[in-house]
């Protein structure tokens, strides 16, 4: 990037060289735990993954209040989203004087933004449970707990991962604002180390592990769909295939895919 | 200390109404960056996903890059630029295309790919050609989803824009830095709730779009399906 009106390949070279070096130095200090970019990390990976879960355990009872009140859902999903619309770094400062710099300043808004993917992906994914296979669980004697347990939420897998997928990705990105209200993670590589020093490395090392946690999170929650649902691949490559495509497409998500109006997505009203 | 009065203090300040550091002057530079990074992105976005979800060419390689380029952080993507180019618009705009771009591209490319077939059959068999197909079926019939991504796009441009005031230049993120900095409480509160209205306002604006915009035909059958 610097290269372009540098001496071309050898300066981008060495500008890579440099900053792989200074990741090498800089990985942690044996003597102080808390300096050096692992710890940063570890820090990134702790608050996405407490807020990601934190929204998946408010979801699903409010995705179920939702599916069996359906009058609640259009109002509720009308709030989520003009949460959404809170941008994060206000609703950090706003968090400010009540929890202080505690890990909660940051999570309790990540946790709320994560909603408005996971919300209405749950209530999606429960809803498109086949009428005949609930009432083959009732006919069967199932009670209504297990019958959500044991078919309606693992029908429902394919859909509620394809919601934590477009989550995980945001809310670990998101970590990052954090650092301007002072918190840690990767963000304050990149904005203590990095910018506040003029010095490019933290910045790069910042964003590469960033977009790399990402990606890892997302391979992991992709292959433990695939354990979660064994039966979507056994065999009949074609309607598994179909059927994973269109979990895929509801993955895109709130923004993408659902074309046919069965996303209420529109806060007309609010 | 009630928050509440504190906002009402600070937002019935009459200086806080006038001047270049007023909220009008302040709010309208925020909107003129936001609606360049919307603008700039929807013009890059719009195209190039038009034409990937039409021709199938290229699909899978431009809505993975996009999905990627999500996991981008924006600070350090802002902050990178800053360092390499110097501070001034170009790296907030360059920022907020970044931000906005995945979002737009990834639903016009699923819009226009989502078409019905049979639509497209029907259109070919009237004797439209590729290009007719495109402008006169799948753009319209892919419009609710654009909207809806540019509507995504827009409240976190509109969110990210105030980071711009982190390197210096203005915006309405300047309330929220200059409020950091001094300890004040009252602006950093009010400059957040300039931001939130804005981002509802944006919101709004793009619910009335969408009945503009949206052909009768398909707001009629959307209705329906709900």
């Amino acid at each position: 990037m610097i290269a372009a009106d540098a001496s071309g390949g050898v300066a981008a070279l060495d500008w890579v060289m440099g900053i792989i070096d200074w990741a090498a130095a800089n990985w942690s200090h044996p003597g102080e735990p808390d300096r050096g970019i692992l710890p940063r990390l570890l820090e990134h990976m702790r608050l996405s993954y407490v807020s990601i879960l934190i929204g998946l355990v408010i979801a699903l009872p409010l995705g179920l209040a939702c599916v069996r009140w359906s009058p609640v859902y259009p109002p509720v999903l009308t709030g989520v989203n003009v949460l959404y619309a809170v941008p994060s770094i206000a609703l950090f400062f706003l968090m400010l004087p009540y929890t202080g710099f505690s890990d909660w300043t940051a999570i309790i808004p990540l946790a709320l933004y994560t909603l408005v993917v996971l919300l209405p992906n749950v209530v999606d994914g429960l809803r498109q449970v086949p009428e005949h296979v609930r009432q083959a669980a009732v006919a069967m004697g199932f009670g209504p707990l297990r019958r959500l347990v044991a078919v309606e939420l693992p029908v429902a897998v394919p859909v509620i991962i394809a919601g934590l997928r477009v989550a995980s990705v945001a809310t670990i990105s998101m970590v990052s604002v954090a650092s301007l209200v002072g918190l840690g993670g990767l963000g304050q590589l990149i904005v203590s180390e990095g910018f506040r020093r003029q010095f490019d490395a933290p910045i790069v090392v910042g964003i590469v592990l960033t977009v790399l946690l990402a990606l890892a999170t997302d391979t992991v929650l992709v292959i433990a769909q695939r354990l979660l649902t064994p039966w979507a691949h056994a065999g009949k490559g074609r309607l598994a295939r179909k059927r994973a495509a269109r979990a895929e497409a509801a993955a895109a998500g709130r923004d993408a895919a659902v074309g046919s109006g069965s996303t209420p997505d529109h806060p007309e009203s609010p | 200390m009630n928050v509440l009065t504190l906002l009402v203090e600070w937002f019935s300040d009459p200086a806080q109404w006038t001047g270049t550091a007023g909220i009008p002057a302040r709010l309208g530079e925020h909107v003129y960056y936001s609606l360049l990074g919307l603008l700039l992105s929807t013009a890059i976005a719009v195209p190039v996903g038009l034409i990937t979800g039409h021709t199938g060419v290229g699909g899978f390689l431009t809505t993975s890059l996009a999905n990627f380029a999500r996991a981008l952080p924006t600070i350090g993507v802002l902050f990178l630029i800053v360092l390499l180019a110097g501070i001034g618009l170009v790296p907030v705009v360059c920022a907020l295309v970044a931000l906005a771009v995945p979002p737009i591209l990834v639903n016009t490319h699923e819009g226009v790919r989502g078409v019905d077939p049979r639509l497209r059959d029907a259109a070919l068999g009237m004797g439209m050609r590729g290009r007719e197909v495109l402008f006169k079926l799948e753009l319209p019939v892919a419009t609710p989803l654009i909207l809806l991504g540019m509507r995504t796009a827009a409240v976190q441009v509109v969110a990210t824009a105030t980071i711009a005031a982190y390197v210096g230049v203005g915006g309405l993120g300047r309330y929220i830095v200059d409020g950091q900095a001094r300890q004040d409480l009252s602006m950093l509160l009010g400059g957040s709730v300039l931001v939130v209205a804005l981002a509802v306002v944006t919101t709004l604006l793009f619910a009335g779009l969408r009945r503009l915009l949206v052909a009768p035909g398909l707001r009629a059958e959307a209705a329906a399906a709900r």
